[in-house]
């Protein structure tokens, strides 16, 4: 028998189980995955978690319920990848061989990175919303919070759904609107990127979001520290910015198990081919969502379209074809805006995010960065499909791996 | 937008990053360093290779790279590029300045 393992059983694992679990011969194959928590997180949801949108009962469940039961699920801490000897080491020493090897292990926050941060302020006027502790811890300090300043901040980049600063910026703008108290609070977005939009396109078409919700601007700000007894970001040009509440970024890892394997980069992310998801320095091994370092965005959309063609190469690999350079950096996301609207955006590798319809060509019925409603429900709606279809890994109608040029306005855009 | 530097033309975009680093030259670099009232020395040269090789091998650009690089500390590199030394050095190393996804 040979063994396909999983590493990680968050969004990508589990969809690589659900995907793979139909096509590998059951008589040859056992496909193992592993990972130490019970619980799956809907992660988007941890954008909505601080404003009471959603419940915490809707972004967790147990994650055994889509481990398809034919796959073998070990619920332990990973010690060590011994990918020389394609082995892989658990907690209380179990080896376990694998064949063919998929690292999902994800990126984690990493608030020590920066002096003062996950001091003795974090998580009482330091927050982070990127975990389920730091969203929850958010949601109840938000309730009680009397007003004063807020600064959302991003740490440095890469980061796992590089939107989702903003879209909380956004969010806190509606939330404090719709408790009356929108003038006791002054929003402030810092960014270590030259504006909250970067590219020209969405600059011109969306910059009006920042001055209708009166958010302000600090760009090119480098974090050096964290004054939490002042209250205070510094950064390594001396640049001062108060706040009376915190809620940052803070610098996003692979994690520490690829570094103790000696597998990563700077950031401990694996180096992996950004057309075929292989890893640059194993060919049994693949790697596919945040713990990859592709130049791609680290979300679970990008997962999604990675997935579907992972699938495809693993069984490429096993029959000794050449594998499909074909992923070509998809990503399909929407963006809240607050008071009940969203943008939708669809970009790859070499296409920024443009006007357009999607899913059908000049119909829609989403409209490409255009904020409307029906963007919104679409987001909503997504809650849905992602524990009942896309961590199943059925294919979702008409939205395909690759990205499509039709019905997008492509005209003005330079790479 | 065509940009002349020397003898050369090369394709700018509005803020004067260069479109394509296959056109990139060293006397380019050293036009454009200037337009930023910096003076090229060896050092500065360093970390420009250093932001260059990794634009080429397709890894983010950020200060805590730089940090962990063992080129430069990051005062020094705030000295050599004054005022946004990211901004200012990936346009004097022909590539695009970091970008998020929107």
């Amino acid at each position: 028998m040979k063994r396909l393992l999983i590493l990680g059983a968050g969004t990508s694992g589990t969809m690589m189980a659900n995907h793979l679990v139909s096509k590998l011969p059951k008589s040859e194959w056992q496909i193992t995955i592993v990972d130490q928590y019970k619980t799956h997180y809907y992660q988007p949801g941890f954008l909505f978690l601080p404003f009471d949108i959603y419940t915490t009962s809707q972004v967790k469940k147990n994650g055994k319920k889509f481990i398809p039961k034919k796959v073998q699920y070990i619920q332990k801490k990973i010690e060590l990848i011994k990918p020389e000897d394609n082995k892989v080491i658990l907690e209380d020493e179990q080896v376990i061989d694998y064949d063919i090897l998929i690292v999902a292990t994800g990126t984690k926050i990493a608030p020590d990175e920066t002096e003062g941060m996950d001091g003795p302020m974090w998580h009482k006027n330091v927050f982070d919303f990127y975990t389920y502790e730091g969203a929850k811890a958010l949601r109840n300090k938000l309730r009680e919070w009397e007003g004063g300043k807020l600064v959302v901040h991003i740490t440095e980049m890469p980061i796992k759904c590089p939107v989702a600063p903003l879209e909380f910026a956004f969010l806190a703008d509606s939330y404090f609107k719709n408790k009356g108290m929108r003038d006791k609070v002054d929003i402030t977005y810092v960014t270590p990127l030259g504006g909250a939009f970067t590219k020209p396109k969405a600059t011109e078409t969306l910059h009006y979001l920042l001055e209708e919700k009166n958010i302000k601007e600090v760009t090119d700000f480098n974090i050096e520290r964290v004054d939490y007894e002042n209250n205070k970001i510094i950064d390594y040009a001396d640049t001062e910015v108060d706040y009376d509440l915190l809620v940052t970024v803070p610098t996003n890892m692979g994690d520490a198990l690829i570094e103790r394997s000696g597998m990563g980069d700077d950031l401990n992310f694996v180096p992996t081919n950004k057309a075929t998801l292989q890893t640059n320095d194993y060919e049994n091994v693949f790697a596919i969502g945040d713990a990859t370092n592709l130049p791609a965005s680290k979300a679970g959309s990008v997962a999604h379209f990675e997935a579907e063609i992972l699938t495809e190469n693993i069984l490429r690999y096993i029959k000794g074809e050449p594998l499909k350079e074909e992923f070509d950096g998809h990503a399909n996301c929407f963006i809240e805006t607050g008071n009940g609207k969203a943008l939708l955006i669809d970009f790859n590798y070499t296409h920024e995010p443009v006007e357009g319809t999607f899913p059908f060509p000049h119909v829609g019925p989403l409209s490409l960065l255009k904020e409307s409603r029906t963007n919104h429900f679409g987001k909503m709606a997504f809650r849905w499909i992602y524990w009942n279809m896309l961590i199943k890994g059925i294919h979702i109608p008409f939205v395909s791996a690759t990205m499509t040029e039709k019905g997008k306005k492509f005209d003005t855009v330079k790479k | 937008m065509i940009k002349t530097f020397g003898q050369t033309q090369v394709e700018v975009n509005d803020e004067g990053y260069l479109n394509d680093f296959s056109q990139w030259t060293q006397e380019i670099g050293t036009e454009i360093a200037k337009e930023q009232e910096i003076d090229m020395t060896d050092k500065h040269w360093e970390v420009i290779d250093y932001i260059q090789d990794k634009y080429k091998n397709e890894e983010p650009l950020s200060i805590r790279g730089i940090k962990k690089s063992g080129v430069i500390n990051i005062k020094e590199f705030y000295n050599l590029f004054p005022g946004g030394p990211l901004k200012k050095s990936t346009m004097i190393a022909g590539i695009p300045k970091p970008k998020s996804c929107i």
